[in-house]
């Protein structure tokens, strides 16, 4: 296998704020992200969906750039801007021309040091969320289907398990000194990383943090959280009303292994097996042969996240959607049924050769692209953020790939055997409002 | 207005430099990648271009046949042969083609569109000679196994029923139909009763008229010697049997008069879906390069007019925009928000009144100086990945543009003036003669929806 050898540059600033470039001047272009430890696991009690509704509010103004001179700036630069709210992570990221770098630089500094909001953009982001979780949720078919659906049957700590959307009168509860405090509380450089890809030198780009973030002060140390959740102690299970499609869904999250051990190794290389495309069991025997579902698909953190962004209690999820003259019962016995063939016979020799190159076809794609056409490097960017706040360690993005090709028959079994267990899961059934078509 | 609040936060800043939003430094070059154009002697046309950002290579084979080539013969037959297609070969079952790829890193799709039938593909670079075998069989010798296009048949009906129950696919389904009418770009997705219909022989008939080289476009790009790959591609597709292919129809457009409203009735929805158009160009025609900066001002970019008036002035919606869409023949202009029942009058009138704006007066020297930038950065943005390469490349050689079309891109861009963004809005915003579609629950929308014009009702079934 061919070593990665992708050029890493990381330091980390007095103020704690760590930087990592990594240069590559083919393209007169550059992403830049800002990546803080903080996501919607540990948004305050009472207040679900606020980590995304607080990222809305990270584009209302900062210290000397009011509401719409970020997006402003960005986009005549010739650039594109967008942040997203994951589970232990918050991005806000640029894409520009490399003459606009030091432009975005001096914004995401801005408002890392202080944010100038007011009420009245509160009640428009309030306003614009509702909307957002509408035409996500609300009013589209399998909407949050499993990814709303499964943490709440799942999880018994709330930081694991509320509704990471939001509910609207949490959502209208919010207040802006809910706002100013979780900035404070989370926001700061020591809790944050600056990365830098693309047309800028290892030097320039440290420079460059330094000039525009080096003085923000170091902020408080982020507060201890209890994330801690018991292991499965039997199947939890639970229905969700399917409002607008005809099929009806079975979700199961079990619980996945905590990253960067030899089990997670094993497990990604099992859920590529049963859930990489239509190679992958699931599909061929559900949809191919047995026809009994219509779509399947599944991964760890899927279908909102993957197997290297997270950072707490996690499910390995499958989902599938399924011809409705089948029972529920029915459809999970033929699901169980090829879950149970590979954790009593593992997975065919032939079969993980085939899984361990697409896996890192796959991961190659991620690091160029990852977030459609307009972000290059979004996934280099996102993998080496997650490696460094969780794992302190950027460069891993050039060896990781290592322990996946390492990884055994035997070990893929017994991962099968220890984490697929029927009787230690969660269940959701998305069940359509009316039978038939609509 | 942009700049008006930059001078104020420069104006404010107390000492420190670091308060002073920072210059654009000069723009750098584009230095563009070689690229390999080749004929062969059977027809296909072949475009190359090394990219050696990861060790993968990204390709794009097209048919210049698409659904609006066979609509006589049956709606979506190009659709449901594309996806048959995949499923069976001479000598590879649906099973092996799945794990042939796989074997090669390799993700696959095969498609179709209104002028397009498409296999695309990516794959690590070692198995490139491999892949482009796979690619060819698919391309070539299509076996269309009686139980897999049975099989497929009833999957295309499950998806059929679940975008009946979307709403964005009932906006674009409608609005289609109406500025298109009897022409076969209206016509976005066959009903169940047509797929029922569907005969394997008429699958195989579209697959032997319109899979031939000669009408066909090979894009390439990826981390590969251009040489060594055009060998590759020579030994794989030569022997490729030639065939003419004969043209789609064209048939006249429907004369549209006044705003009209259609109301597309989902029950239950607690949202609207507001989609608005009018027909529009072509990527050849003149105006395409004014229209697109008109658009971008408009509704097409985070800070253009629209996004900035009605989700962050009034925060009606999420993620508004607008947008110029080509197709072979014709294109379409179009407007797109989702927001709260309560506001879809409200939002009209947004829309229209800047729409309007844009035909009544000449955009500021700032205004168009930012929107020239963008667009000639998120371009440069679309050539740093394989697949933005390739999906530009595609885009160029596919509809047969100019040579240099993507090279002098970012000047030409530069070059326009106010005026021509004027004269484009003038010419393709036809807001007088709006077609406006809404999605939702009649019962909170119908009072709405009268305000703009006569208002003709549709179930989600399209009836």
């Amino acid at each position: 296998m061919t070593q990665l050898k992708i050029p890493v540059e990381n330091t980390t600033l007095e103020n704690g704020l760590r930087v990592v470039v990594s240069p590559d001047r083919a393209a007169p272009v550059a992403t830049v992200g800002v990546y803080y430890n903080i996501g919607f696991r540990l948004e305050p009690r009472g207040r679900s969906g606020f980590a995304h509704l607080f990222e809305h509010m990270m584009f209302q103004g900062s210290e000397h750039a009011a509401k719409m001179v970020h997006i402003k700036l960005v986009n005549s630069s010739g650039g594109v801007l967008n942040g997203s709210t994951h589970y232990d992570v918050t991005n806000y990221y640029e894409s520009v021309p490399s003459n606009a770098l030091e432009r975005v630089l001096w914004l995401e500094a801005d408002r890392m040091r202080a944010l100038k909001v007011d009420d009245e953009n509160l009640r428009n982001q309030r306003d614009v969320v509702k909307e957002e979780v509408r035409v996500n949720v609300l009013n589209q078919p399998y909407g949050g289907f499993p990814w709303l659906d499964l943490p709440p049957i799942a999880f018994r700590n709330w930081h694991n398990a509320h509704n990471f959307y939001g509910d609207f009168a949490d959502l209208d509860a919010a207040t802006l000194s809910d706002v100013q405090q979780f900035f404070h509380t989370y926001y700061a450089p020591s809790n944050a990383v600056l990365l830098m890809l693309g047309d800028i030198t290892p030097e320039e780009g440290i420079a460059l943090a330094r000039r525009h973030f080096g003085d923000i002060a170091a902020g408080p140390a982020k507060p201890k959280a209890d994330v801690s959740e018991a292991p499965f102690d039997g199947e939890r299970r639970g229905e969700v009303e399917e409002r607008f499609g005809t099929l009806p869904g079975i979700a199961v999250g079990y619980r996945a292994p905590e990253r960067r051990t030899q089990d997670w190794f094993a497990l990604a290389m099992l859920d590529h097996a049963l859930h990489g495309g239509r190679a992958g069991r699931v599909y061929r025997k559900l949809v191919q042969e047995q026809q009994i579902a219509v779509d399947t698909g599944g991964g760890i953190q899927y279908p909102t996240g993957d197997l290297f962004d997270y950072n707490g209690p996690t499910l390995l999820v499958s989902r599938l959607l399924y011809k409705p003259e089948h029972s529920p019962e029915q459809a999970l016995a033929a699901y169980d049924a090829v879950v149970e063939e590979v954790r009593q016979k593992g997975i065919e020799s032939d079969e993980l050769e085939q899984v361990k190159v697409k896996f890192r076809s796959d991961y190659f794609s991620s690091l160029e692209g990852g977030h459609g056409g307009y972000i290059p490097r979004y996934g280099l960017m996102h993998y080496l953020a997650c490696f460094t706040l969780f794992d302190d360690d950027p460069r891993l993005v050039n060896s990781i790939l290592e322990g996946f090709d390492d990884v055994t028959l035997e070990q893929v079994r017994a991962a099968g055997q220890k984490y697929l267990d029927p009787s230690r899961r969660a269940l959701v059934i998305r069940q359509p409002a009316k039978k038939g078509s609509a | 207005m942009a700049d008006a609040i930059m001078r104020e936060s420069q104006s404010r800043s107390a000492s420190p430099d670091v308060w002073s939003v920072p210059a654009l430094g000069p723009e750098r070059a584009v230095v563009w990648p070689q690229r390999t154009y080749r004929k062969l002697a059977n027809g296909l046309e072949v475009v190359l271009v090394e990219a050696h950002t990861v060790p993968k290579f990204t390709g794009e084979l097209y048919f210049r046949s698409g659904n609006a080539a066979a609509a006589a013969v049956a709606p979506g037959l190009a659709e449901i042969t594309a996806t048959v297609v995949r499923t069976g070969t001479q000598q590879r079952s649906s099973r092996q083609i799945e794990e042939d790829s796989r074997r090669m890193g390799a993700d696959f799709g095969t498609s179709a569109g209104a002028d397009t039938s498409a296999i695309a593909f990516n794959g690590l670079v070692d198995f490139a000679p491999q892949l482009l075998e796979l690619v060819a069989d698919l391309a070539c010798n299509a076996s269309f196994p009686e139980e897999e296009f049975e099989h497929e048949r009833r999957q295309m009906i499950e998806a059929l029923r679940i975008e009946r129950a979307t709403p964005s696919f009932l906006a674009r389904e409608r609005l289609r139909r109406v500025v298109f009418g009897t022409h076969p770009y209206a016509i976005i997705s066959p009903t169940e009763q047509q797929v029922e219909a569907y005969q394997r022989d008429q699958l195989i008939e579209f697959y032997r008229t319109y899979y031939g080289p000669s009408d066909a476009l090979l894009v390439l790009v990826g981390d590969f010697s251009a040489e060594k790959m055009l060998g590759e591609i020579e030994r794989v597709f030569g022997s490729w049997k030639p065939r003419t292919t004969p043209p789609a129809p064209n048939p006249a457009l429907p004369d549209l008069h006044g705003r009209h409203v259609y109301l597309v009735h989902l029950p239950e929805s607690v949202q609207a879906q507001i989609l608005v158009g009018n027909r529009a160009i072509t990527r050849k025609h003149r105006d395409w390069l004014p229209l697109g900066l008109a658009n971008s001002i408009y509704g097409g970019a985070f800070n253009s007019r629209l996004v900035m008036n009605i989700r962050e002035a009034k925060g009606y919606t999420y993620s508004p925009r607008s947008g110029v869409n080509a197709l072979r023949q014709h294109g379409y202009f179009s407007i797109h928000a989702a927001v709260r029942n309560e506001v879809v009058a409200a939002t009209l009138t947004e829309m229209f009144y800047e729409l309007d704006r844009m035909r009544a007066l000449p955009v500021g020297e700032d205004e168009l100086a930012d929107a020239r930038n963008y667009l000639s950065g998120i371009f440069s943005l679309g050539l740093a990945t394989q697949d933005g390469l390739a999906g530009q490349l595609s885009g160029v050689y596919l509809e047969r543009l100019a040579e240099d079309y993507l090279e002098t891109y970012r000047a030409r861009i530069r070059a326009l003036t106010a005026e021509d963004v004027l004269a484009a809005a003038r010419a393709h915003f036809d807001s007088a003669n709006a077609q406006i579609i809404i999605v939702g629950d009649r019962r909170q929308l119908a009072d709405q929806a009268k305000l703009f014009g006569e208002v003709t009702e549709y179930s989600a079934q399209g009836n």
